[in-house]
């Protein structure tokens, strides 16, 4: 049966406005339009965030003192894999290509929608499913899970707490990732518009492609493994356990081969959206478009060949170590290939500085920090001295939270007006922006420093030398904290009471900017047909 | 006069869109597995005798009976696939149709494998199987592992292919929805179906009350042929049903046949 689809006559009505089959929050939560799925997303999304950074928050104030007087060592088990959990699964794996990706990859190649716009929602579906049940794992007698977010076997399959729902939870959430993904890649292959060869797409879309690729090829491997686990606590079917002739290193190389691919799922959508908003506020065309674009690429693939190094002290064979080690050191070419070319970009051109760059420029500073400390752990013996302690933890929070979540809150703020037809007060944001750098430092700085001087991750206690560290690395996180709330509130005061923006309020040269604000159901009044490249200034607004 | 198609635009069918997607799809399946026999590779370098030693307890005729069978199975999906786009709709209900009846005979094949296996005592976690040497439990608990995985993919795969079954089965037919905004366009129109320009009937007038007019125009089967997005969902089918198969076209030889 071959059914028909709406066309919208009338194109002044915004997709906000638009009346659909459904009205209220059924209009939300059964639509198949890309722009309302990317708000489903932002708003779920930007909650488990706060959730996540809350128990964050917490396990800083256990911190604050020396022996157990907010929680015990169980709790704080507990709070450190959800904090985890929340915040990998839940937050910055589906981030940016869920919210922004959904929302812009296809306006920025000229399409009314994605290639699948039932599985689009089906994804935000299983992703509500997937986060329901992890949650629901609270409330279960084995109550929250306690062996990390990495779940490694045999103690996962000891434990006696929730573990099989909450990895089934994974699971879930990992198909949906897929689906994401495949409906990408499918999105940019068939709905591109006309003259929108692959070198005229924007980087974000490109930072996306690698991103779906590296979604379809890696999230697989962990589903099987998760899979595995589950198997193994219900139907004791041993692969992993040492009593039953399985290997747990095996699971710790079945789940990196995936989670550290997964790394670069969260970040390469990040240096999209910088990518986007350094030629807008810059007033000229990016610097090294195809170097971009390829790095992406082979960010990905470079990416998929170095998962062994996160096991460098498990008892892996020195020639392994040694391959692995070499191999990741390649991933920083591609990567400063990246932060050279943004650079290039900023030179002699028409900066204006706005709150988008300023987050931008902060992501790039952060992320530096990140990589070149993650540089300093592919090197073995540094690794064997700082495996486990504060420093990792300090270094994948600059890359993780320096790096993506600023620039997603960039990419946020550089799309603000086009998702809602408002504008924020920009010196709100700043003042978010002084509170959050500051925090942000303060915390994770310290937390670098700690782990060089040998505090462990993930205990509940410290020795009397880390007290002054960690008192300050806690008043930190107030300071992020109160950062973020301030800039959340900004923006959904804004979202009510904001003024009224422009269709281009900065000067964007992208298809998004060339449509109204916010735009149409269909995206554009008509097919737009694409005739130069993505980032061409016609004159430099002075 | 604006007709009621030309405000209910037809929905935009991209069938080489959904055919990459169904490659992608099957491209993550594919991964799925891959873990599995990356396992299957390590344990077995490592435990080499043992798994030749345990491979001998398969019984290899049902094996490959149970192989015959996927492999035929593939041949009358994909007559059905040829069938259906030669609009032989009949052929190709049958060939779909027989392709589940041989998922069915797999399954139930590898239930009497697996019960006679239990009987035995040769299953995950008991003590005849924990009893013996590291290596041939895990190569035990890799045949559950792998084979039943497998055996839920036929399951799915035989859900998929009913689901299609069905469909084809339905009589072609074409809807036209006019939803809200648009059905502000028909308000205080008569809803005509014209044939040529004799011939016309003249059904309702649509009133304020009216929110969503759907027409379904249905079609002699006979003489109609078959819907064409079907075609591309058998295929589709299809293409999954492959995948079951050679997956199984691994494991065979694996498990089986390496004594």
């Amino acid at each position: 049966m071959a059914s028909h689809a709406i066309d919208v006559q009338n194109a002044q009505e915004n997709y906000l406005e638009v009346k659909g089959r459904w009205s209220g929050i059924l209009s939300w939560i059964f639509s198949t339009d890309h722009k309302r799925i990317g708000i489903l997303y932002l708003v779920s999304i930007a909650f488990f965030f706060i959730v996540a950074a809350t128990i964050g928050i917490f396990m800083r104030l256990e911190q604050l003192t020396m022996g157990p007087t907010l929680m015990k060592p169980e709790v704080y088990n507990r709070l450190f894999t959800l904090h985890g959990v929340i915040m990998i699964f839940l937050f910055i794996i589906p981030g940016i290509p869920a919210i922004l990706g959904n929302f812009f990859l296809p306006i920025q190649i000229g399409a009314k929608d994605v290639a699948f716009p039932r599985l689009n929602l089906l994804s935000w579906w299983l992703f509500m499913i997937g986060a329901t049940l992890a949650i629901l794992t609270l409330f279960l007698p084995g109550g929250l899970p306690d062996t990390g977010w990495t779940f490694y076997a045999p103690y996962s399959i000891r434990t006696g707490s929730e573990v099989s729902l909450a990895v089934f939870a994974a699971f879930i959430l990992g198909f949906s990732s897929i689906l994401t993904g495949l409906n990408f890649v499918t999105t940019v292959h068939r709905m591109r518009a006309p003259g929108m060869s692959f070198f005229r797409m924007p980087l974000f879309v490109w930072a996306l492609y690698a991103t779906a690729w590296i979604q379809i090829l890696a999230t697989p491997m962990v589903g099987i493994t998760l899979l595995l686990i589950i198997v193994e606590r219900l139907l004791n079917i041993g692969i992993f356990d040492p009593t039953q002739g399985g290997d747990p290193i095996l699971y710790q190389h079945l789940f990196w081969i995936y989670s550290h691919p997964a790394v670069y799922i969260m970040i390469l959508p990040g240096f999209g959206v910088i990518s986007e908003i350094i030629p807008t506020f810059s007033r000229r065309t990016i610097f090294g478009y195809k170097l971009i674009a390829f790095s992406s690429l082979s960010i990905a693939i470079f990416g998929s060949l170095v998962w062994a190094h996160h096991m460098f002290v498990s008892g892996q064979s020195d020639l392994a170590n040694i391959i692995f080690s070499f191999l990741t050191f390649f991933v920083a070419i591609p990567t400063a290939i990246k932060v050279f070319n943004w650079v290039a970009t900023l030179y002699k051109g028409s900066i204006r500085f706005e709150p988008p760059l300023l987050f931008a420029l902060s992501s790039i500073f952060l992320f530096s920090i990140g990589g070149f400390t993650g540089l300093m752990q592919a090197t073995l013996p540094i690794n064997v001295h700082i495996h486990d302690t504060y420093f990792v933890v300090g270094h994948f929070h600059y890359t993780m939270f320096g790096g993506t979540i600023w620039a997603l809150i960039a990419g946020i703020l550089y799309w603000f007006p086009k998702i809602t037809g408002k504008m924020y007060n920009k010196k709100w944001i700043y003042v978010a922006w002084a509170f959050m750098f500051i925090g942000f430092n303060t915390l994770y700085g310290t937390m670098l420093y700690m782990g060089w001087k040998g505090m462990p991750r993930r205990y509940y206690d410290h020795l009397p030398e880390f007290h002054t560290d960690h008192v300050i690395a806690t008043v930190g996180s107030w300071f992020l904290y109160t950062g973020i709330l301030i800039l959340v509130s900004t923006l959904i005061y804004a979202v009510y009471r904001g003024a009224k923006a422009d269709a281009n309020p900065w000067g964007g040269t992208t298809l998004e900017w060339k449509t109204s604000s916010p735009p149409p159901l269909e995206n554009f009044e008509k097919e737009p047909v694409v005739e130069h490249e993505p980032y061409y200034h016609e004159e430099a607004i002075r | 006069m604006k007709n009621i198609r030309e405000i209910a635009l037809e929905e935009h069918h991209d069938f080489v869109g959904a055919k990459m997607g169904m490659w992608l799809f099957l491209l993550t399946e594919l991964i799925l597995f891959t873990g599995l026999f990356i396992l299957y590779a390590m344990y077995r370098v490592r435990h080499a005798a043992e798994f030749h030693a345990a491979a001998t307890e398969l019984d290899v005729v049902i094996g490959t009976i149970n192989t015959l069978v996927l492999l035929t199975s593939s041949l009358t999906v994909a007559v059905g696939i040829e069938a259906l786009k030669r609009r032989n709709r009949k052929l190709a209900k049958w060939m779909v149709l027989l392709t589940v009846l041989f998922a069915l005979t797999f399954l139930v094949n590898k239930y009497f494998e697996w019960s006679a296996k239990i009987h035995h005592g040769i299953f995950p976690g008991a003590d005849e199987l924990l009893s013996r040497s590291q290596g041939e439990i895990i190569y035990f608990n890799l045949y559950y592992a792998m084979t039943g995985l497998h055996g839920l993919h036929v399951l799915v795969g035989m859900g998929i292919l009913l689901w299609v079954y069905f469909l084809i089965a339905r009589k072609p037919s074409e809807k036209v929805v006019v939803a809200p905004p648009n059905i502000e366009y028909l308000k205080g129109a008569q809803l005509i179906a014209s044939k040529g320009e004799q011939e016309r009937w003249v059904i309702d007038e649509i009133k304020d009350d009216v929110v969503e007019v759907e027409v379904v125009i249905k079609k002699d089967p006979k003489k109609a042929g078959v819907d064409i997005p079907n075609i591309i969902k058998l295929e589709n089918a299809g293409l999954y049903w492959h995948l079951v198969d050679i997956i199984w076209i691994f494991l065979f030889p694996l498990f089986y046949l390496i004594t």
